[in-house]
This record gives structure tokens, sequence and C-alpha cells, in this order.
């Protein structure tokens, strides 16, 4: 591992100016970064700790959502009493995913910004990966991409995000609010996710020495139902191949008042699908809506040569986490 | 006249000086900013207990507690938890006595090599604190138990299983791991 300078931050504005310099990076659990560094693709300046910044609360918000630290680790947000009453979706989402001992490391912050599993990008021998060198071309296109992307694979690159937590709260249509050093903003994961197009190096929209504080949940009705269904190689301690989080609220005739639905481990973003939501929405929940609302989910997909399997596969976690989501 | 050498000083890398608390026992390191924690129990402090599997976190052999609860201290830098308290397997046994989990483990066979076995005991020993008070494992959400709220009471194979996922035994010893652990969590 290439040394660095360690500096710890004491306010976000203090952490904003440390990292303010060029190769210096935010620095939480650390659970892939520290990785990442090990192996060579990551080689920062500065590791700039932002362990101690006190960040790390859940707390009720005025609108009577939730307010999560963007230091709170993945432990505390889905055993934390709020998340567990309110949007277990979450924190079954969050359990799903690494183990107690990452958990108890990662932060929700370093969650959202957490680098591909891509085996291309994660080892520096492979010489093309338009993540690690821009241009560069890429080696998953046309090598092992059986865990790849299925949406957007039209692009320089054909990498899935990683987080089960963040495709739950894709569907809960959390907000991130973030700090930087031309101030304070707020982006929807949706806008969150959506880097500039020409830099297929960047996972999102976060420029250099921007700092993500928070991440708010709107209030949660009390006829919610919701379900995170996982599909991985091994039962537990894995990337997803296919994650689907539900998220139903039915009327009280027991239409489906609206519908959240949003898939992972199938493009470089929580992937949700508006036009199965609106398949769902004024119906009535039976196994025919829910069969036209899969089918709707994969109707854009565009697999690679190895994963054509995920959309069988995808279509019918779409239909069983449905079929979860209202029963609980 | 010149040797057609040229020396190059080249700086040593950043140190720093932390204090841990390791075991009880307070301990000030002068250590490099790359040192991992696991790194810096066994080549500094000569706790030669928690073990390198991976140095990825993909095996749970360098599974140690930091403030009371289970990390990997190969993806922890040791610079960032200056000030906090470490517990390795070294704190289980006091003298000869072992402690209940270590017993366990050799009443149940819970292991074959031996390599994973520190890693097996620090987790478990955390795992029973977290689902004494209440904490939530994915298994916790079948459809068929209902505990998301409190808490699953008792801890059935499949939550020792689900919540011990993150530490790998190579040899398979799975079965009677699980053995261990239910024996004693049935005795708590």
């Amino acid at each position: 591992m290439r040394t660095f300078d360690h500096r710890r931050a004491g306010t976000v504005d203090d952490a904003i100016g440390l990292a303010s310099v060029p190769g210096a990076r935010y620095f939480a659990g650390g659970t892939n970064l520290l990785d990442l560094m090990k192996s060579g693709v990551e080689n920062p300046t500065v590791l700039v700790d932002v362990n101690r910044l006190g960040l790390d609360a859940v707390v009720r918000t005025a609108a009577g959502g939730i307010a999560i630290g963007s230091g709170v680790t993945n432990s505390a947000v889905a055993n934390h009493p709020l998340v567990r009453t309110d949007y277990p979706v979450l924190s079954q989402a969050i359990l799903s995913g690494a183990t107690t001992q990452i958990r108890n490391m990662a932060t929700v912050g370093g969650n959202l910004m957490q680098r591909t599993r891509c085996p291309y990008f994660m080892d520096p021998r492979f010489e093309r990966c338009n993540k690690r060198y821009p241009g560069s071309g890429c080696a998953a296109r046309d090598g092992f991409n059986r865990e790849h992307a299925v949406f957007g694979t039209g692009g320089p690159c054909v990498a899935v995000h990683p987080s089960d937590m963040a495709v739950a709260l894709a569907a809960l249509d959390a907000v991130v609010h973030i700090k930087g050093p031309h101030g304070p903003r707020a982006a929807t994961i949706s806008q969150f996710f959506s880097p500039p197009a020409a830099d297929p190096d960047r996972d999102n929209g976060m420029a250099a020495a921007d700092f993500i504080t928070s991440v708010e949940l709107p209030a949660a009705a009390d006829t919610v139902h919701g379900w995170y269904l996982k599909v991985r190689d091994r039962r537990s301690y894995a990337f997803a191949l296919v994650s689907v989080a539900a998220v139903l609220r039915f009327d009280s005739d027991g239409v489906v008042a609206s519908a959240a639905v949003a898939l992972g481990g199938v493009a470089d973003r929580p992937w949700r699908v508006p036009a199965a939501e609106a398949v769902l929405t004024g119906r009535r929940p039976t196994p025919q809506l829910f069969r036209s609302a899969a089918d709707t989910a994969l109707a854009d997909a565009a697999p690679l040569s190895h994963n054509g399997f995920k959309l069988p596969l995808a279509r019918n976690a779409v239909m069983r986490a449905l079929v979860l989501a209202t029963g609980r | 006249m010149t040797t057609g050498r040229t020396d190059v000083t080249v700086p040593p890398p950043p140190t720093r000086r932390i204090e841990l608390t390791v075991n009880g026992v307070t301990r000030t390191v002068e250590t490099d900013v790359r040192s991992t924690l696991l790194d810096l129990l066994r080549e500094s402090l000569a706790l030669t207990g928690t073990k390198k599997g991976c140095d990825h976190g993909l095996c749970g052999a360098c599974t140690v507690e930091v403030d009371h609860e289970r990390v990997l201290s190969c993806l922890t830098l040791a610079v960032s938890i200056d000030g906090a308290a470490v517990g390795t397997v070294e704190g289980f046994a006091d003298g000869e006595h072992l402690d209940p989990l270590q017993q366990a483990f050799v009443d149940h066979d819970g292991f074959q090599c031996g390599y994973c076995t520190p890693g097996q005991l620090c987790s478990a020993r955390a795992m029973l604190r977290e689902h004494a008070r209440g904490d939530l494992s994915a298994a916790s959400f079948d459809p068929a138990d209902r505990d998301v709220v409190d808490g699953p009471q008792h801890l059935s194979e499949n939550e020792i299983r689900e919540r011990m996922a993150g530490n790998i035994c190579r040899c398979g010893a799975y079965a009677n791991i699980v053995a261990a652990i239910s024996a004693v969590h049935g005795a708590s």
C-alpha cells in the first residue's frame, strides 16, 4: 500500500476543507476503501477521517420521517427502533448485505459511496476498465459478465452497484443530504446515482470534497407493506445476483394505492421500475397482476453474453417480492 | 570523485503514536499510518491469537472486538481507532480456566485445523450479546418468524448460521460450531 497522510476531521466543514486537496478521500468504516488501497485500485494522498463528527444518530424529522446521520453504522440503522417499526424493509435490506462484523464498521454514507465489486475493476492487473482508466475499454463486456448489468448496458461500463441498502432507500423515496465546498444540497436516490455521462469513472454525482451528511426518509404510512428479496449464489454473505425491494400501500378496499419497486444487482444504480409500479397502482393484488408488473419491469432489459439468466430470475423475484410484501 | 551513484533520501512513512486498551491493558504504540489493527496486534503487540486469513474482509478469521462490537481487524485502520478498547481471543480464558464458549468448542469438537477458531470465538461471544439485546438478523424476517420489532426470543440453528455467516471454516466444522454456540446459548 502506498503511504498517505491521516487527518482526523472535527467538524463537517473541517472535513470538507481537509478533503479539498488532490487525491484526498474520506475515511469512515473503511471496509471498501482500505481493501481497494491494499490492491492498489485506490491510492489516496490523504485520508480524511470522518469517524468522530457526531453524525451518528437516527432522529425523527419535523415531517414525521427520519434522518439518518451519515456516520451511523449499518448495524445501528438496521436495529434502530424507528427503522424496525416504520421502515422494516430497510432493516431487511441492510441485514441482507455483508456480515455483522462488516455492518458494525460500515456507515450509511460509505454504503452509498462504495465501489462496484466488478472483478475487472477490483484488480488493477486488468488493463481495460473504463472506471479505473476512462477510455481503456471494458473487459467485462466480452469477458466473464455473469454478475453484471442487464439494464443500461449500452454505455462504457456494465458493472452493477453492490449496495442492498440503496435499493431499499430507492423504494422508500429517500433523500441524500450533501454538503460541499459550495454549500449544502439535497438529492433523491435517483439524482444521487446520476453521474455525468462523460465520466464512467464516477459512480454518482458527488464532486471532489462533497460529503454526505444524512439520509432522510419521508413519513411512513401505517398501511405500508414491504419486503426485500435477495437472490445470490449462496444463502448468506454474497452480493446479489438480483434483489427486489417492494413497498406497497393498500387503501381500505384492498386496492393498491401506491407501489414502489426497485431492483438491485441489475444496473449501475438501484433500478426503480415506474412502469411496473403504474401497472400495480389502482388494482387489486392478484397473481396475474404481479406477473404483469414483473413482465413490465423487465421489458427494457438488455442482458450481456453470460447473464441472460438474470431476466427470468428478476421477473420471478419481482413476483415473489410482491407476494411477500402483500402478506407482510 | 563521483561513484555514479545517487543517494536518494526516502522519507520515512508517516507514523502516529496511538493508545489502545487491549484486553483491559492500556498500550501505547508507534504505528505506520498504513497498519491495520490486525498487523498491529500480531506484529507490534505479539498477540498472535488473532489470525490473518484472507486480509480482504472475506473470511472472518481476524474478527476482534473494538469498543465491544465485533469487527474485522484486517479492514480496521489502526490510527483510526486511537483510544479504543480492543478485545481479542487472548482475553477469553482466565489463566487455565477456559471461557464457556472455548470449553463448548472443545466439548463439541468445534474445529479441525483451528485457524478460524479465534475469529469464531470472538464472533460468537459478540453474537450472543447482540441477540440478548434484541438485535435482528436477515433470518429474523422469515415469514414464519414475526420477530422484527422485538428480536427473536430463541436463537434457532438458522439464526445462528446467519449471524455467524461472516466466519468461514475451511475445514467445514460448521455443524459442531453451531452445536457449541447453541449449547452456550441454551445454558444462558
